[in-house]
């Protein structure tokens, strides 16, 4: 008999009882919450007078209405407060445990649930937030899920569930200097497309990725939906078990030895066969940049804008039209010709210390360009924007004309007073282009953060390997 | 959950490729605690003209006539039909909160993003994955005849064409069973309370360091 996977050996570990089609009752042993898919499945479950399965597996937080200037005022948008005040209530109601706005330990919950230990190997985790695979970078099996089945996680501590096909995405060899974990996963959606993981829980491996830190880790399975898989997992080695020595919600100790001897057998079997296999040579990925409005519509900085009358199949090339229009682009402009006038460095995919140390190396003594309106770096966390300031990198930023903001979502998706107006192009270290995603008729190009910090100074994309 | 049992009704076609959550329902939407009232604002960015916010009296602002469901008679179809990976991006169950709101029952596309697809079902929407060529076939034809309508046989299994011809299709029988009867998941979960607190009984042995439940 053939090895397992990682998915099969965490899903297998997990199931609490088979139905004859395959339906499983999987467990779940982690429950994050925000509150903007989190107010109606409180409502179902008081409407139904039911109470939370297992309160302890649950960890709550609000960060996509958060303002991230003058928090200490509360939030001006009144409907955003009210967003954020139920969350509050709702915890208060049923005895979960939250990181409420003004907390130190608050930030973008797939930021903070690795943070504080909360997110450990091995588990089962999901939040009503489809970036949830981020988590998946530990070892983990981390899925995003609609309002009704955080409801019904809430409610049973379970889930139903088919078993996923499994996806190795295997990236070999050696990374370029200046080429990051966001290129990796840019290039990867660029290979596979937007649905080319659907039905699929992708394991990414190779040399190349095992080289990343954690951190980039997390960038790569956070972008994991966005090649449409729902879970993105990388398997466990000492980077990953040594994470977590010391986290305010993991095992301390010898309960510590004890869990890392377990998290050791994370990884797939070297005989365990995937029902799909696609592979990346690690020397030929560059710098990325999105000139699109979907993430697989992506080029290297180098590169120009693609001609859709080269692109054979029919929707496509519409796609491509309408992407062109939308985006302000003509075909064939070389990328490091499109200027900027925003740039947002931050979101669940590139707003830890790594991304934000990388960004100032980048800008060292250089100021944003004059044709830049705004330049901002929303750290991931509380305690990410307090390292940022113990290493002095605010003062980089703040020195270069950047803005220096409290964490949250942010601009990645507009809910809050941070957007695009229409017509306005940003370089962002976020992870979906989508069609008014950072503010209706704003358009975004997805970069790396020392890409985005590059371009800050340049006025334009730059290739930040020539600099 | 609203049963499915059959339905029939004029058919809208949506002729683009990665239709996002995003698209079907935008972020400041998203800031509502309640489940319904997302009808108005279903494409909100294509339908509208001016840009819209929560709050405002919708049925007051510009539609854009070029937008397929602003057309007579699609303004009033039940049933999408969509080009492929329709509903990618984020998790929202907005998204067919809001396609339900409209009054969608049936979305029909090559291929659906995962959590979305899961999502319908919750919501009584039901989402038919058809192979590329029949969708194909579904937009030649809904172009060539106005008012183009279609039933949907769940029982059965059924896309019924007005001349009478079937095209099958496939649905997970659990998922069937569940939208024909309008059940709650989570009555029917919670008949095995049973089973996870004895599957907990046994992981916390195994894990102890998964239960440790601490409260800062
Ligand atoms: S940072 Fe962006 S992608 Fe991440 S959880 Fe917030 S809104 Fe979603």
């Amino acid at each position: 008999m053939a090895g397992k996977t990682l998915f099969d050996k965490i899903f297998d570990a997990h199931i609490v009882r088979e139905q004859a089609d395959g339906t499983v009752l999987l467990y779940i042993d982690r429950h994050l919450v925000h509150e903007v898919t989190s107010p109606q499945a409180f409502e179902g479950l008081r409407m139904a007078n039911r109470k939370p399965w297992r309160v302890g597996a649950m960890l709550a937080v609000p960060d996509h209405n958060v303002p991230t200037t003058n928090r200490l005022r509360g939030i001006d948008d009144l409907v955003s407060r009210e967003q954020v005040e139920t969350l509050d209530r709702n915890c208060a109601e049923f005895g979960v445990q939250e990181f409420a706005m003004n907390d130190k330990r608050q930030g973008i919950v797939h930021v903070i649930g690795p943070e504080e230990g909360f997110t450990l190997p091995g588990t089962t985790i999901v939040c009503g937030d489809s970036h949830t695979s981020t988590h998946g970078a530990f070892g983990a099996l981390a899925f995003g899920i609609g309002t009704s089945e955080v409801e019904h996680v809430m409610a049973t501590q379970t889930l139903l569930q088919k078993r996923a096909k499994t996806m190795q995405v295997r990236v070999d060899g050696q990374l370029g200097v200046g080429v990051t974990a966001k290129d990796v996963v840019l290039a990867i959606i660029g290979k596979i497309g937007t649905a080319g993981g659907t039905g699929y829980a992708v394991e990414f491996a190779g040399s190349a990725i095992e080289s990343l830190s954690v951190e980039g880790r997390m960038s790569v399975c956070n972008m994991a939906i966005e090649g449409g898989a729902r879970a993105g997992m990388v398997a466990v080695d000492e980077k990953t078990i040594e994470y977590f020595r010391g986290r305010p919600f993991a095992p301390q100790g010898e309960l510590f030895e004890q869990a890392a001897a377990e998290w050791r057998t994370l990884t797939s079997d070297l005989d365990a066969v995937f029902d799909k296999v696609v592979v990346l040579d690690a020397a030929e990925i560059a710098p990325q940049v999105s000139w699109g409005t979907s993430p697989e519509m992506v080029v290297p900085v180098s590169a120009t804008v693609p001609d859709p009358a080269n692109e054979p199949d029919a929707v496509k090339a519409d796609g491509m039209r309408k992407a062109l229009v939308y985006m302000g682009l003509t075909a064939n402009t070389p990328i490091e010709q499109i200027q900027i006038d925003k740039v947002f460095i931050g979101s669940c995919t590139n707003a830890r210390i790594e991304d934000l140390r990388a960004a100032a190396a980048v800008i060292g003594n250089g100021k944003v360009a004059a044709n830049v309106t705004l330049a901002m770096v929303v750290p991931g966390s509380g305690l990410v924007r307090e390292q940022a300031e113990k290493e002095g990198l605010d003062k980089i930023f703040l020195n270069a004309g950047f803005e220096w903001r409290e964490p949250g979502c942010s601009m990645c998706l507009a809910m809050n007073a941070d957007r695009l107006e229409p017509g306005e192009r940003c370089a962002s270290t976020s992870n979906r282009n989508f069609e008014g995603r950072q503010g209706q008729g704003g358009r975004t190009h997805l970069v790396s953060p020392a890409m985005a910090a590059a371009a800050a100074i340049a006025g334009h994309f730059v290739d930040v390997r020539q600099l | 959950m609203h049963a499915f049992t059959t339905h029939t009704g004029i058919v809208a076609p949506l002729d683009r490729a990665n239709v996002d959550t995003d698209a079907i329902i935008p972020k400041q939407y998203l800031k509502s605690i309640k489940r319904s009232g997302f009808g108005p604002n279903a494409f909100d960015d294509w339908r509208y003209l001016t840009p819209g916010e929560p709050g405002m009296n919708h049925g007051q602002r510009a539609k854009n006539p070029d937008f397929v469901l602003n057309q007579s008679p699609y303004d009033q179809a039940t049933i999408l039909l969509a080009r492929q990976n329709f509903g990618c991006g984020s998790s929202r169950e907005h998204a067919v909160w809001a396609l339900t709101d409209f009054g969608f029952r049936v979305v029909i596309a090559p291929s659906f993003a995962d959590i979305f697809f899961n999502n319908s079902f919750k919501t009584g929407l039901l989402p038919i994955a058809l192979p590329e060529d029949s969708v194909d076939e579904l937009f030649r034809e809904v172009a060539a005849h106005t008012g183009y309508q279609l039933t949907i046989d769940l029982a059965s299994q059924k896309i019924i064409k007005p001349d009478g011809s079937a095209i099958e299709f496939s649905v997970d029988a659990f998922r069937k069973q569940c939208l024909i009867e309008g059940a709650d998941d989570i009555d029917l979960t919670l008949k095995h309370a049973a089973d996870i607190t004895a599957y907990e009984a046994q992981r916390q042995q195994t894990a102890p360091w998964l239960f440790l439940d601490k409260r800062a």
